[in-house]
C-alpha cells in the first residue's frame, strides 16, 4: 500500500501546473528556512551545550542590521510570491470571453448540472476537452462549494447569487467533483464526477444519451436552457408586459443583459445574472425608471433552474 | 525582600529536579495552604488560586476535545464510515468548539498568566481579583452550557457556525451553545482587562517597559486583542441567534440578509483569536529560550514590538479566509498582501529565539525540549501560512486538510506544546516540586513524533483535494489517513504521560527552593510556592530583563564538575 502513496493529484486543467509550481516552490522555501533554521539550532546546540569548551564572551545584545536582513529578505520573498499567486488567481476568477456557460445547481445532498445544449444531469457533468468552460452556479439551501481538485479550482455556491468556476480541461478522463464548504448531515457524500471527453465522443455523447438521464424532466426535454426559457417566458406570461414596445407596463428586455440600467431613484446598476435574477424574483427591489411596481413577485414560484433558463433567454435576446 | 533576593542571585546554575532534593524545605505558608477548605479556593481572590481552579478546568475540558479528536481519527481510518454521518459532525463540531474557546483561547494567558503576571511585575495580586474571579466563574458557567448542549443532542454546524446553515438549516442546539461562547467572551474579556490594567498600573519600582519580561509583553498585546475583538463575537452570536430564534433576516437571503456578511464578522474575531491563542506561546517560548541557553533574549525589543505588531495587523488580515466565499476578488488581493505582511513579525521572532543560542550555555531539560520543538514546528506552520496567504494557490487549498494540517501546526504543534513548556518550567514555582525528568522527555519526545506523524501526511492529503469535514472519502485517501490516525495515538500517548507524573510529583517530587533553573526574572525571587501576596516585601528591580551571564555560569558550571559535586 504504502508504495502507492500518492503526493499530488493529477493534472487535468490549464491551470493545474501553474497551481503546482507555486505549490512545489512554497515547499521548496519552507524545507530551506526549516532547514536553515534547524541547522542553526543543531549547530549551536552542540557548539554551546552547557558543559562544553566554547567562547562565550561579549555575547551580541541585538543587531540592527541583523535584523533589517530577516524583515528585508522574507518581505521580498513574500512579494515575490503574493505577485505570483495573484496573477494565478486573475486566471482563476476570471473566465475568458469565450468561455461556454453550463449552469449548476447545488441543494443538500446533490448536484444538478445543465449544459448549454440543455443536457441535464446530477452529481455528473460532461464536458469536451480542449474548451474554456464556466460553471455559473447557484445553491436552493445552504453554502455549498463546487470543487474540482484536478483542475484546481473551486468556488463556494450560495444561496440568492451566482457565482462561477471557470476551467479548461486538457485531458480527458474522470475527475472528482467535491462539496468543499461544509453543508449538512451528507455533506460528504456531495460528490460527483466530471467527465472530460475528446469533442467528437462529447458530441456523440450529446446525441445517444438524450434520455433517460438521470434528473431529466419530461417537460425539459433536451431544450437548450435560452429555448427552455422562452418556454417559460411565455407560460409564466412574461410577454404580457415585457413586449418590448414602447408604451407597455414593462422594460423591453432585448439587450438588457449586461448594459447599465437607470433606476427610479436615479441610481445606475449594471443588468448582471444577479440583478436579472433579483428582479425576477424580488421585482419590487429595483424599479427601473419610468415604469411602476407591478410586477408580481416570483419567489418561491419560480425553481433556481428556471431562473437560470429565464436569464439564458434574456441574454439570448440581442 | 531580604530572603528571596540573596536565594536568588547566588544561586549556581543547577539542573532541575532531585539534585537539590534534601538541600531545600517546603515554606511553611504558602498560597496552597494559607487557607483550607473547598470554600477558600471557590471564593479566593488569589490569582495563583485561580490560576490553578484553571488548569484543572482547562484539562478536564483538554481531555474532552482529545476524545472527539480521537473518534474523528477512528472514523477515518476507513473510506466507509464507521460512525453515521450525524454523529460524525456532532463529533467534530464538540471537538473544534472545546478546543478553540474552552482550551486553547484561554489555556496560557488564564493558566500562566495568570499565575505570572502578576509576580513578574513584581505586583501583590492583578488589580481587580474579584474580576478576576468572576472571569473563571463565566468561563464555567458558559462552558457548562456548551457542555450541556453537547450530552443533550450536540451541534452540527462545525465550529465556524456558517449561515445559513446555523441558522435555519441544522437541527442541532445552536443556541444553546452560543449561549455558552458569548458568556464564555466575556471571561475572555474581564481577564484582558486585568491584564492591561495591572500591566500599567501596578509595576514594581523600576520595573520600567523596557525591562518587563517577555512573556508579560505578549500577554499585554493579547489582552489588547482579547479586548476589541472578543465583542465582536458577542454582537455576532447575538445577530446569530436572532436569526435563528425571532427569524430575523440577518444572514439568510430568503428573509433578505447576507450569508458572507457572517463570514466577515465570524472572522474579524477569530482571526485575531488565532493571535490571542499563538501569542501567549510565543511569550512562553521567550522565557524559555533565555533560560536555558542562560542569554539574554536577542533583539529583545523587536521580540516585545513584534507582538505589538501581530496584534494590531491581526486584525486586518480576516478576509484571508474568504478568499472563494464570493468576496471581491480586489478585497482579496488587499487580505492577501496584509496576510504576507503579518507573517513578517513571526519570522522576526524565530530568527531571534534561534540566535538567542549562540553564545549561550545550553542544557536541555524537558522544557528547552518543548521550546525548540516549538520553534521548528511553528516554523512549519508559520511558513505554511504562506501557502494560504497566496490566492492561487488557497483557491485549491482552502477548505481542505491542507488548511487543518496547517492550522494543527500553528495551534497544537506551537500553542500546546508551548503551554506544556510553560507547565513544566514554571511546576516547581507552582507546586514547589519537581517533575521526573525523565519521562517529561519521553513524553516530549512522543508527542513530538506522533504530533509530525498525525498532521503532515494531512498537508499532503490537502492537496491531493480532500475537503476537510468529510467523514467517508474516495479510496485512494486512505493510506494517508491510516499514517495520521497511527500518529494520533502515539500523541495520546504523548499528552496522557504528564497527567500521570504531575500528580504523582505533587507528593513525591523532590522539593526545588526558590530557584530550581537558576533563572532570571522575579518568580524566580520568591518561594516555591509563593506566599499569597507573592513577594514579603515589594521587589525593587535595578537590572535588564534576562541579565544572564553565560560566560560566568557556565565557568561556575565548569568549576562545579571540577570539583566532582556533579
Amino acid at each position: 500500500m504504502l508504495w502507492e502513496l500518492p503526493l499530488m493529484p493529477q493534472q487535468a486543467s490549464t491551470i493545474a501546473h501553474k497551481v503546482d509550481a507555486l505549490y512545489l516552490f512554497l515547499w521548496g522555501m519552507t524545507a530551506f528556512f526549516t532547514l536553515l533554521i534547524f541547522a542553526l539550532i543543531l549547530v549551536f546546540a552542540v557548539k554551546y551545550k552547557r558543559g562544553k569548551v566554547a567562547d562565550r564572551s561579549n555575547p551580541p545584545d541585538t543587531d540592527h542590521k541583523l535584523e533589517a536582513v530577516w524583515i528585508v529578505v522574507p518581505l521580498a520573498i513574500s512579494l515575490v510570491i503574493f505577485g505570483w499567486a495573484t496573477a494565478i488567481f486573475f486566471e482563476q476568477v476570471r473566465p475568458p470571453a469565450d468561455a461556454v456557460e453550463y449552469f449548476a445547481t447545488g441543494k443538500q445532498w446533490m448536484w444538478k448540472f445543465q449544459s448549454p445544449e440543455g443536457k441535464r444531469e446530477v452529481n455528473e457533468l460532461h464536458v469536451p476537452k480542449g474548451r474554456n468552460i464556466k460553471v455559473t452556479a447557484t445553491s436552493e439551501d445552504v453554502l455549498h462549494d463546487l470543487f474540482f481538485p484536478a483542475f484546481r479550482t473551486k468556488a463556494d455556491v450560495l444561496p440568492g447569487r451566482y457565482t462561477n468556476v471557470w476551467f479548461n480541461a486538457t485531458k480527458a478522463g474522470t475527475y472528482h467533483i467535491f462539496c468543499a464548504e461544509y453543508c449538512g448531515m451528507q455533506h460528504s457524500l456531495m460528490i460527483g464526477k466530471v467527465i472530460v471527453m475528446e469533442p467528437q465522443d462529447y458530441e456523440r455523447w450529446l446525441t445517444t444519451a438524450s434520455s433517460g438521464t438521470a434528473g431529466q424532466t419530461a417537460a425539459a426535454g433536451d431544450e437548450t436552457p435560452a429555448q427552455a426559457g422562452e418556454r417559460l417566458f411565455t407560460q409564466h406570461g412574461c410577454q404580457t408586459c415585457h413586449q418590448g414596445s414602447s408604451g407597455a407596463l414593462g422594460p423591453a428586455l432585448a439587450g438588457v443583459s449586461g448594459a447599465e440600467v437607470e433606476l427610479q431613484n436615479g441610481e445606475k446598476v449594471k443588468a448582471d445574472d444577479d440583478y436579472l435574477r433579483e428582479s425576477i424574483l424580488n421585482s419590487s427591489a429595483k424599479i427601473v425608471k419610468g415604469y411602476q411596481a407591478v410586477m408580481p413577485n416570483f419567489k418561491g414560484q419560480i425553481s433556481e433552474e428556471d431562473v437560470m433558463s429565464l436569464i439564458a433567454y434574456i441574454k439570448a435576446q440581442k | 525582600m531580604e530572603t528571596a533576593s540573596t536565594i536568588s542571585t547566588t544561586t549556581a546554575p543547577t539542573t532541575m529536579p532531585g539534585a537539590a532534593n534534601g538541600v531545600f524545605e517546603m515554606p511553611k505558608v504558602t498560597y496552597l495552604n494559607a487557607q483550607e477548605g473547598i470554600k477558600s479556593w471557590l471564593l479566593t481572590g488569589d490569582h495563583k488560586r485561580i490560576a490553578i481552579l484553571y488548569l484543572i478546568s482547562i484539562s478536564v475540558f483538554f481531555a474532552l476535545g482529545g476524545v472527539f479528536a480521537s473518534l474523528i481519527r477512528i472514523e477515518l481510518l476507513t473510506p466507509g464510515p464507521e460512525l453515521d454521518a450525524e454523529m460524525y459532525n456532532r463529533a467534530f463540531t464538540a471537538h473544534g468548539i472545546i478546543m478553540v474557546f474552552m482550551f486553547l483561547i484561554p489555556a496560557i494567558p488564564a493558566v500562566l498568566g495568570n499565575f505570572l503576571l502578576p509576580i513578574m511585575i513584581g505586583a501583590r495580586d492583578l488589580a481587580f481579583p474579584k474580576v478576576n474571579l468572576l472571569s473563571w466563574y463565566l468561563y464555567i458557567i458558559g462552558g457548562a452550557l456548551t457542555m450541556s448542549a453537547m450530552v443533550i443532542g450536540g451541534v452540527d454546524t462545525g465550529w465556524t457556525f456558517y449561515t445559513p446553515y446555523s441558522t435555519t438549516y441544522s437541527q442541532s442546539y445552536v443556541f444553546l451553545t452560543g449561549l455558552g461562547i458569548f458568556i464564555m467572551g466575556f471571561s475572555s474579556i474581564t481577564t484582558g482587562l486585568n491584564f492591561v490594567i495591572t500591566t500599567h498600573k501596578m509595576r514594581a519600582p523600576g520595573m520600567t517597559w523596557s525591562r518587563l519580561p517577555l512573556f508579560v509583553w505578549s500577554q499585554y498585546a493579547t489582552s489588547l486583542v482579547m479586548l476589541l475583538g472578543t465583542p465582536v463575537i458577542a454582537i455576532t452570536v447575538v445577530l446569530l441567534a436572532a436569526e435563528r430564534v425571532f427569524g430575523v433576516g440577518i444572514f439568510n437571503p430568503n428573509l433578505g440578509g447576507d450569508p458572507v456578511l457572517f463570514q466577515h464578522l465570524f472572522w474579524f474575531y477569530s482571526h485575531p483569536a488565532v493571535y490571542i491563542m499563538i501569542l501567549p506561546a510565543m511569550g512562553v517560548i521567550s522565557e524559555l529560550i533565555a533560560a536555558f541557553s542562560r542569554r539574554r533574549v536577542f533583539g529583545y525589543s523587536f521580540v516585545a514590538f513584534s507582538s505589538l505588531a501581530i496584534a494590531i495587523f491581526g486584525f486586518l488580515v480576516w478576509g484571508h479566509h474568504l478568499f472563494v466565499s464570493g468576496q471581491s476578488a480586489y478585497a482579496g488581493i488587499i487580505f492577501s498582501i496584509l496576510s504576507f505582511i503579518v507573517a513578517i513579525p513571526s519570522a522576526v521572532k524565530v530568527f531571534n529565539w534561534t540566535t538567542t543560542l549562540y553564545k549561550g550555555s545550553i542544557s536541555y531539560e524537558t522544557p528547552m525540549l518543548y521550546a525548540l520543538a516549538f520553534i521548528g514546528l511553528f516554523a512549519i506552520g508559520g511558513l505554511t501560512g504562506l501557502f494560504c496567504a497566496a490566492l492561487g494557490l488557497d483557491v485549491h487549498i482552502t477548505d481542505t486538510y491542507f488548511i487543518i494540517a496547517h492550522f494543527h501546526y500553528v495551534m497544537v504543534g506551537s500553542t500546546v506544546i508551548a503551554y506544556l513548556g510553560g507547565i513544566h518550567y514554571w511546576w516547581p514555582k507552582m507546586t514547589g516540586r519537581g517533575y521526573p525528568e525523565f519521562w517529561g522527555k519521553l513524553s516530549a519526545l512522543l508527542i513530538y513524533v506522533g504530533f509530525n506523524l498525525t498532521f503532515f501526511p494531512q498537508f499532503i492529503l490537502g492537496y491531493l483535494g480532500m475537503p476537510r469535514r468529510y467523514h467517508v472519502y474516495p479510496p485512494e485517501y486512505q493510506v494517508l489517513n491510516i499514517l495520521s490516525t497511527a500518529g494520533a495515538s502515539v500523541l495520546a500517548v504523548g499528552f496522557m504521560m504528564p497527567v500521570f507524573y504531575l500528580l504523582w510529583s505533587l507528593k513525591y517530587g523532590p522539593i526545588t527552593g526558590p530557584n530550581p533553573w537558576g533563572a532570571k526574572g522575579l518568580e524566580w525571587e520568591t518561594a516555591s510556592p509563593p506566599p499569597t501576596f507573592n513577594f514579603d516585601a515589594t521587589p525593587i528591580v535595578t537590572e535588564e530583563a534576562y541579565a544572564y551571564d553565560a560566560e560566568a555560569d557556565e565557568a561556575a558550571y565548569q568549576a562545579a564538575l571540577q570539583q566532582g559535586k556533579r
